[in-house]
């Protein structure tokens, strides 16, 4: 097959690459520009974007014996996925930039453009195990990407390669520096690509002003303080929310929720935070059919860990989960993973619109 | 393989190899007294004789540099000192939009850091610029002109600068002219007293020579600040040990690029011309950029006789090169950023295309080892490959 493989720079896309190579297919490396200026020094963001990402693809790529070009995806970036971001966060809802680029940009534009000009896969360095179109779980859980990829489509899944899926990342490192990568040791990434150093907030601040309101208790509807703008919050956050007193129990209070259009964010005790019924749209199955509902299944909550065991139904398009136990700080714009209940494979992926 | 991207560097010729590697194996700095550095610097001198007759220049007009980059900041830069260090009022420069960014670049490194001012000389469609553009420009204020720059042929779209008409203009106010000949040499006819400008830009990897060594023809009365401080090699405007075997590989280049111009100049425009008649059958809408070639301009082309730059409507030019690179043919898109990602180019910018035409451009350039065959090979590929490229850029579209 003539297969695309997509270089962040890193270790795991080294690798993945270099084992569609040894799998004999006519591999071609291209790193992704999504940035509009690349930054030129790791300074805080890394893993894709800067100057230093794309010489270390390169250098894989020139071990390999393989093409190097680099895609530039800046524009679709900025709008599918920075804008995107800023948007959900307007709306005091909390995004997962990562997946939203992994569904619009990689497996998306990148796809589609790979497809056009005559390549048969796109190959990444995903941690996970596609088997007959259905994605399963890394055999390294603590690494396992499967909620990252959930919401894509069974089209875009027939087109993929994860060479990856049955090693374990410390297995990865180990094979790159065998293959004599300079990127062997090189550290995970972490961060947000385009924030740099880490610092969400001051980057939502700069980019959506300072959204000023009132900290309200969700029980007295007394106001306790003002904030310098809710996109500081999320469900669930219990330090930086400067209320100055103690509550009259004495009890840490949490955000509970947000009303962008007040900018009011609301806190009470740990127990508002419990959710036992989530409702989820943009309802994507990635083996392409509908499974028959209602059924037993183990929910992901956030890329890393916080899964749960629930039953699921389908009503009007969207998926309606009832949780055997409540779980706390479930945000709207969270994707929530179905996986079967021995907690494998992938079953579908939504979108949290509420979570009460 | 086909290589047609003589414009970005050039397949070295055999006796230039030959000529580097005994150089190489010799001992000798060209600054010592002794023997062996006698024997270093009298193949320097011969060097530069060389290059000196060839050029129609004096041997001591013919400094040494590590390549063209270095030779258009020395110029720029250094007239630009020297000028403004004798009159502080003349601290404006004018210079082609089209330049290279060995000039653009300094020139506006100028402006950030030492308050130069600049006038960019705007272009025609083909991308010239003409005389009456400079004479107005400097009749902004004849007395702060610190300089003008403009290069003899463009590197992308191939249109020929009048130069001599350009350097008269120039002189009838006292101002220095300075040309990038980098394009130019081997092509068209390259003659440095004749051609009136006070300081050219030549380097070797264009014309069958080693990359990393160039030359600035500098008329003896022009003042200039040095950038590189230290020995006081090459009449003290450029220090450091002089590489003598990458200056003989240049002599050699210089020869034999002057020497069969005429001949070589001819079967490039052969070449080019079935080039630009075998794609324009295949894919009608495809545009020619730059001058058609067709006039004269100081008694040579008025293009560069191995320059073909071709638009491709509805296509992206990386997809075409990638498409290109894959069948064995080799071109270029025009510039780059330093992560590789392609950019509109601001040439063709400059001559007042929109980012979306510029898009999809492909400049082919002819060379030395040059053949028919090459012209056979991109005709056999270019209609799939830009039907190939046209889908994928629909691809792009139809999700947006």
């Amino acid at each position: 097959m003539r297969v695309l493989a997509a270089m962040s720079g890193g270790v795991d896309s080294a690798v993945a690459a270099a084992m569609a190579v040894d799998a004999g297919h006519e591999v071609t490396g291209v790193h992704m520009a999504l940035s509009r200026s690349p930054g030129t020094l790791r300074t805080g963001s890394r893993g894709c974007c800067t100057v230093e990402d794309a010489f270390d693809a390169r250098r894989v790529c020139d071990l390999l014996e393989i093409p190097y070009y680099v895609w530039d995806f800046s524009n679709e970036f900025a709008e599918d996925v920075v804008a995107d971001f800023l948007a959900e966060y307007a709306a005091g809802r909390t995004p997962n930039p990562c997946l939203r680029c992994n569904e619009n940009i990689k497996f998306a534009a990148l796809l589609d453009r790979a497809i056009a000009l005559g390549f048969d896969a796109v190959a990444t360095g995903h941690h996970v195990r596609l088997r007959d179109g259905v994605l399963h779980r890394s055999v390294d859980a603590a690494k396992d990407q499967s909620y990252v990829l959930a919401v894509l489509t069974a089209d875009q899944l027939a087109h993929s390669m994860f060479p990856l899926g049955e090693m374990t990342k410390q297995q990865v490192r180990a094979d790159a520096a065998r293959r004599g990568f300079a990127v062997a040791a090189k550290p995970d990434s972490y961060d947000i690509c385009f924030i740099p150093e880490g610092d969400t907030h001051g980057y939502l601040v700069d980019k959506l002003g300072a959204r000023q309101g009132s900290v309200v208790d969700a029980l007295t509807g007394e106001v306790l303080g003002e904030h310098d703008g809710f996109f500081a919050y999320t469900v669930g956050q219990r330090k930086g929310l400067h209320l100055g007193r103690p509550a009259p129990d004495g009890r840490p209070r949490y955000v509970l929720g947000i009303e962008p259009v007040s900018g009011t964010v609301i806190v009470g005790p740990a127990s508002g935070l419990d959710v036992t019924v989530i409702t989820a749209d943009r309802v994507v199955f990635s083996g392409g059919e509908s499974p028959a509902f209602p059924l037993r299944t183990v929910a992901q909550l956030r890329a890393h860990g916080g899964t749960v065991r629930a039953s699921a139904d389908l009503v009007d398009e969207c998926v309606r989960l009832t949780l055997d136990a409540p779980i706390r700080g479930v945000a709207p714009g969270q994707t929530v993973v179905l996986y079967d209940p021995g907690d494998r494979f992938v079953i579908g992926a939504g979108t949290i619109i509420r979570a009460g | 393989m086909t290589y047609l991207d003589h414009a970005a560097t050039t397949p070295v010729l055999p006796e230039v190899v030959a000529a580097v590697s005994e150089a190489l194996s010799k001992t000798g700095n060209a600054s010592s007294l002794h023997t062996s550095g006698r024997a270093a610097r009298r193949r320097v001198e011969e060097s530069r004789e060389t290059i000196a007759e060839s050029l129609g220049a004096r041997p001591s007009e013919v400094l040494f540099t590590s390549g063209g980059t270095e030779s258009d900041n020395l110029a720029v830069a250094g007239i630009f000192r020297a000028r403004r260090a004798a009159d502080p009022r003349r601290r404006r420069i004018l210079a082609a939009a089209l330049e290279h960014h060995a000039v653009l670049d300094v020139v506006e490194n100028l402006v950030t850091s030492e308050g130069a001012r600049v006038t960019w000389l705007e272009v025609d469609d083909f991308g010239r610029v003409h005389a009456d553009t400079l004479a107005a420009a400097i009749a902004e204020d004849p007395t702060d002109v610190a300089l003008v720059s403009v290069m003899w042929a463009n590197n992308e779209v191939g249109t020929v600068n009048p130069v001599r008409e350009l350097a008269d203009v120039a002189h009838a106010h006292g101002i220095p002219f300075h040309s990038d000949a980098v394009q130019a040499l081997g092509q068209l006819p390259v003659d440095f007293g004749r051609c009136g400008a006070d300081a050219l830009t030549v380097t070797g990897h264009k014309i069958g020579g080693p990359t990393g060594v160039g030359v600035l023809l500098l008329r003896r009365e022009i003042a200039l600040v040095p950038l590189v401080h230290g020995g006081g090699q090459e009449r003290g405007v450029r220090s450091g040990t002089l590489d003598v075997a990458g200056i003989v590989g240049l002599a050699v280049a210089v020869r034999d690029a002057v020497g069969h111009r005429e001949e070589r100049a001819a079967m490039l425009a052969r070449l080019r011309d079935q080039l630009i008649s075998a794609v324009t059958n295949r894919i009608p809408d495809v545009v020619i950029s730059g001058d058609p070639g067709q006039s004269l301009v100081d008694g040579g082309p008025s293009r560069l006789p191995g320059n073909a730059h071709l638009r491709f409507p509805g296509c992206e030019a990386d997809a075409l090169l990638m498409l290109l690179d894959a069948r064995g043919i080799e071109c270029s898109t025009g510039s780059a950023c330093n992560a590789g990602v392609p950019r509109p180019s601001h040439v063709l910018l400059a001559m007042g295309l929109d980012v979306r035409s510029a898009r999809g451009a492909l400049r082919f350039s002819f060379g030395h080892t040059s053949t028919s065959a090459d012209v056979l090979a991109v005709a056999e590929a270019i209609t799939p490959v830009v039907e190939r490229a046209r889908r994928a850029a629909l691809a792009g579209t139809r999700r947006r």
